[in-house]
């Protein structure tokens, strides 16, 4: 029976764990298979130290060509399924060619690593990292073990922030003032805001605040935009009187927000946009959307 | 969705209630388990029932009531942090995430008073976002309910941050901040309900907007129970804000029921001290405003506050209280152009109210007060408005009611310049009031002054007006004169020469009655005269020779014009009564010319007007009567009047009428007392006379009717020959009467079957005499029976 399992499992497994494993946050990633797991948490410049842990299974011999560790950064587009562009590529030898008998540990490093994007798995691309480790061999299949973790990049706040602020309107009809605090948001943020209603001529049902994601990939006349509403924030019931004024207070922690990713390697960028929806009695929508810049700030705690 | 029917406005009820129902089961679970996660989004989702728009504020009302409950239990929950494991803060934060803005601010209001409580974080700043989150709501139903919420939840802690804090200023003002805010933005909500819809449902629109003033007017009760806020702050801040929500809202509905609140809810104090500033907000509200009411309520609470201590009183002084009233109210009725009279008077009425009550020594007030009523009235053309007749009443009626004493009233100047607004009815009305207030009360109007104001101001009831065309009801019109002959009696005064002024004043005036009142005024005033007569009388001694205005004689002449006057109306009976009184009095002054000369007036009327046999008889009964007792005559014109008297009773019409005033005549020549005439021949004649008609009388009957009429006339006769028998009268001898008796027996026998109840009384008298003994029964032995 063990031989029957053995003949099609690889001769040997391959572990791969960092160094400060145990202490290195946790993040969750969702895998293809749709299950989540808990990966570690890399910053770029950050040095990624482990060691690989081969052993053969039941003590058979493995010939190889050599082993080696490479560390990736790739985007993959999903209309391009199964096509890796990979952005960073570092290799360290692990072995010389020759034969395992028995377990074996290989330390490496791969010190300050340059990641300057962020992992990201959106709805046409995504973007990762992993860690390959690979057992050349001849004539049989390499045996490959793969390692993700996942980078993400803190932004200091920006030094310059403004505020959003604009009058819109339909004339003889609607006109608005909104005002959002800031342009730029932290993911655990909250926008605070005003809109004030200079002119109200229409019977005004309902306003909402949404959070668009706006991901566009590819180049071209290959490009894919896909939108996609992340937030819908009921912020006034009921018709409002000319010089009302509603107040705005969203706060973004519940929702699964990414920074703003500007062009990505040429591959791909999403943007977010704050969409001010005001419905009137027949439904129709009178909108206005204006982008806000996301960025990860660093948390203390 | 406007016109739904009731039945499924309960579909849609019984709908709300059962989600909130639903959720409320797994809400409670959730709180059982202390799952926090789910507690949020259960009572979120029973929330979101609130966010109907298809009920009624009533029903809405229901359904509220029943989160509400819930939301109490939700509260709990959250403030024991053991049970959750979330600081208050987080909690603050994470109820924000909830997607639906009305369960998110349910649920921020519902942690939020749980934050204040905990202290952590400063009240003013937890009160301030609260009140400005609530802003998201702008449906007015449910933002007024979401702020009634708010209000109602974070009450306790406003009373204690209001009052508890030892007495820190700041603190309270946050608490007033915060409730004012919220008033103002709940008071917008209200008054934009009724912009919601179109026209032809404003009634129900207002009908709605009704049920739910108690939500606005809450906020105003809670600051009022704030310990915290004095005079200062109330001065200061809350009126100046109120009353800025309340005239900018421009909204009638709400500015009537928001002053209204304001004079309830406070402190009479407070009003006192802030008259002015209250006041000042009256005029600015839209014209539709009731504003009377809420002035007369306002006026009616700080009358009741002067009543409740003498104190105060000095404070009312002290702000001028009664000039400020005048004032705003005056200028009410100066903005409010449209207002109908009606509302102006009732201004006025309060007015005049406040000021009887809180100063009734004061008459220059009540004299002010009138005089702006007259101003106002004399701007419009005439009082038609049954309802302004009333109030104008009621204003003249207050001063009557306060003084118990109409001699008070009198000196009001402007007092008849407003009843000459009144319409005639009405002012017939006020004079009977005015007579009721002297009757009541008792009140002798003793100058000639007052009597003449008196009387220019009951002129309607004393003379045809301009205009009385108009119907009369004859019972009203009886009513009414009786009055003023009641009233005529209260005037007195003890001093002769006034009365007689106060006599001549009331007969000048009572002389313009016309025909139909004097019947009526005349023999008050004839009666009063005579009193003055007799007073005079009396105190004749001592008045002798000086040139006194008021004598008899004068009191005579001018009561011949008074008697003679009703000749108009004519009515000799009463004209012939009053002659007759007169007589009397001037024989009681031992004027004898002027006695004659009304006992000619007496005849006079009864040959050329009493024509009427009936009236005839009750005349010449009277006319022997006075004739009678008069002693003032000579002898001839006693005579002459003696005789003229008995030839009337002997032609009289009915047989028994003659004879009865025949043997009444017998009287005039036998008169009891020291000189009187004592002419027992002629008292013979008399009754002889009698028995001849009385006779005539019988055959006739007998006659007419084939029987014998009854023997009443001889029985009645029988008794005068027994008095005058009694009384000495020479000429009545037993014989006579015996035979009399016999004769009446003889007739008697004619129809046996009736017993003449009469005629055995008098027998069985004859029969008690002679049994007496003595001189009397010695007189009578000689009469067999």
């Amino acid at each position: 029976m063990n031989y029957l399992v053995g003949a099609f499992k690889p001769p040997c497994n391959i572990f791969i764990s960092f160094a400060d494993g145990r202490s290195r946050k946790q993040v969750p990633l969702k895998k293809e298979n749709g299950k989540t797991v808990m990966v570690a948490l890399f910053q770029s410049q950050e040095s990624i130290v482990g060691e690989v842990v081969i052993e053969p299974v039941h003590r058979k011999k493995v010939e190889h060509n050599g082993v080696k560790i490479e560390l990736l950064g790739q985007i993959e587009l999903y209309f391009d399924r199964g096509n890796f562009y990979d952005f960073t590529s570092l290799v360290r030898e692990l072995d010389i060619p020759g034969e395992l008998y028995e377990r074996k540990t290989y330390p490496f490093e791969f010190s300050t690593v340059e990641m300057p994007y962020e992992s990201y798995n959106g709805v046409n691309v995504r973007l990762r990292y992993i860690l390959k480790v690979t057992i050349s061999r001849n004539y049989v299949g390499n045996i490959v073990e793969y390692q993700e973790f996942v980078v993400r990049n803190y932004t200091p706040p920006p030094s310059i922030n403004n505020i959003i602020k604009m009058e819109v309107g339909i004339e003889d009809c609607l006109h608005i003032e909104f005002e959002y605090s800031k342009s730029k948001y932290h993911l655990k943020d909250v926008i605070i805001g005003k809109i004030y209603f200079l002119l109200v001529r229409i019977k005004l049902k309902n306003m909402d605040l949404e959070i668009r994601c706006r991901e566009s990939t590819g180049s071209g006349p290959n490009t894919y935009v896909e939108t996609e509403t992340l937030a819908k924030f009921e912020l006034m019931d009921g018709a409002p009187v000319r010089g009302e004024s509603i107040p705005i207070r969203l706060f973004l922690s519940p929702y699964e927000l990414t920074p703003t990713y500007q062009n990505i390697n040429n591959k791909f960028s999403v943007k977010y946009y704050l969409n001010l929806v005001l419905v009137d009695e027949e439904d129709r929508r009178y909108f206005k959307q204006q982008e806000i810049t996301m960025y990860r700030l660093l948390e203390t705690s | 969705m406007l016109l739904i029917g009731a039945e499924d406005e309960e579909k849609w009820l019984a709908e709300g209630i059962a989600g909130v129902q639903h959720n409320a089961f797994y809400l409670h679970r959730a709180l059982d388990s202390n799952n926090l996660r789910d507690a949020l989004k259960y009572s979120a989702q029973m929330l979101s029932e609130l966010r109907t728009s298809k009920l009624s504020p009533q029903k809405y009302y229901e359904l509220y009531m029943r989160a509400f409950d819930e939301l109490r239990i939700l509260e709990m929950f959250f403030k024991d942090e053991s049970k959750h494991g979330v600081s208050v803060v987080d909690l603050y934060e994470l109820v924000q995430h909830a997607g639906n803005i009305l369960p998110r601010l349910y649920l921020l209001c519902t942690v939020g008073s749980v934050y204040i409580k905990s202290k952590e974080a400063p009240a003013k700043e937890l009160l301030q976002d609260l009140v400005e989150m609530c802003h998201g709501v702008q449906h007015p139903i449910r933002g007024l309910f979401l702020r009634s919420y708010l209000a109602q939840i974070s009450r306790d802690k406003l009373l204690d941050i209001g009052s508890d804090y030892e007495g820190d200023a700041d603190t309270v003002m946050d608490a007033v901040e915060f409730i004012l805010e919220n008033f103002t933005e709940m008071n917008k909500l209200w008054v934009r309900m009724q912009l919601e819809g179109p026209g032809r449902v404003r009634e129900k629109r207002e009908k709605e907007r009704s049920a739910l003033q108690e939500l606005v007017g809450k906020n105003l009760h809670v600051l009022s129970q704030i310990e915290g806020v004095d005079l200062e702050i109330y001065k200061e801040t809350v009126l100046p804000r109120v009353l800025e929500q309340v005239v900018n809202c421009k909204d009638d509905l709400s500015q009537y029921y928001l002053m209204d609140c304001i004079i309830q809810v406070f402190p009479d104090e407070y009003h006192l001290q802030t008259l002015e500033m209250l006041l000042a907000a009256c005029p600015q509200v839209q014209p539709t405003v009731d504003i009377k009411t809420v002035l007369s309520r306002l006026m009616d609470r700080l009358s009741k506050y002067a009543a409740s201590s003498a104190d105060v009183l000095t404070e009312f002084l002290q702000v001028e209280a009664f000039t400020k009233l005048s004032n705003a109210i005056e200028k009410v009725i100066e903005v409010q152009v449209d207002m109908p009279a009606v509302g102006a008077i009732t201004l006025y009425v309060s007015l005049l109210t406040f000021t009887l009550r809180v100063h009734p020594d004061r008459l220059d007030y009540v004299d002010q007060v009138l005089g702006a009523c007259v101003k106002k009235l004399s701007s419009i053309p005439k009082l038609e408005d049954s309802r302004a007749t009333k109030q104008v009443v009621a204003l003249l009626s207050a001063p009557l009611e306060k003084y118990n004493d109409t001699v008070t009233a009198l000196k009001i100047s402007n007092y008849p310049r407003v009843m000459d607004h009144l319409d005639n009815g009405t002012n017939k009305v006020m004079a009977m009031v005015i007579i009721e207030s002297i009757m009541k009360n008792n009140t002798c109007i003793s100058t000639a002054d007052k009597v003449e104001v008196l009387f220019e101001l009951i002129k309607g009831l004393i003379k045809d007006l301009d205009s009385a065309t108009d119907e009369l009801d004859e019972e009203d019109f009886k009513d009414e004169q009786n009055s003023v002959a009641k009233l005529i009696h209260m005037l007195y005064n003890n001093e002769p020469e006034e009365m007689l002024k106060i006599i001549c004043i009331v007969w000048k005036h009572t002389m313009a009655g016309g025909p139909k009142r004097l019947p009526f005024t005349v023999p008050s005033l004839v009666f009063s005269a005579l009193r003055l007569v007799r007073q005079l009388q009396g105190q004749e001694g001592d008045i002798v020779g000086e040139e006194v205005p008021a004598t008899p004689k004068k009191i005579f002449q001018l009561l011949s014009q008074m008697i003679e006057a009703l000749s108009a109306v004519p009515s000799p009976e009463l004209a012939l009564r009053l002659y007759l009184q007169c007589a009397e009095a001037a024989n009681g002054c031992d004027l004898e010319y002027v006695a004659y000369e009304f006992f000619t007036q007496v005849f006079v009327l009864y040959e050329e007007e009493i024509a009427n046999s009936k009236a005839q008889v009750t005349a010449i009964h009277l006319i022997i009567g006075a004739l009678q007792r008069m002693n003032v005559f000579s002898v001839e014109n006693r005579d002459t009047l003696t005789h003229k008297t008995t030839r009337y009773s002997a032609r009289l019409l009915k047989k028994p009428d003659q004879c009865r005033a025949v043997y009444a005549c017998s009287h005039l020549f036998w008169v009891d007392g020291q000189d009187g005439i004592r002419d027992g021949e002629r008292v013979l004649l008399c009754l002889k006379r009698a028995l001849r008609i009385a006779n005539a009388a019988q055959q006739m009957a007998s006659i007419a009717r084939d029987s014998s009429g009854p023997v009443t006339l001889f029985v009645e006769i029988l008794n005068k020959y027994l008095y005058y028998f009694e009384k000495g009268n020479k000429q009545i001898t037993a014989a006579a009467i015996q035979h009399l008796i016999e004769l009446i027996n003889t007739e008697m026998q004619g129809d046996s079957a009736t017993s003449d109840a009469f005629l055995a009384s008098t027998l069985r008298y004859i029969q008690f005499q002679k049994q007496r003994g003595g001189v009397m029964g010695a007189k009578f032995e000689s009469i067999k029976l």
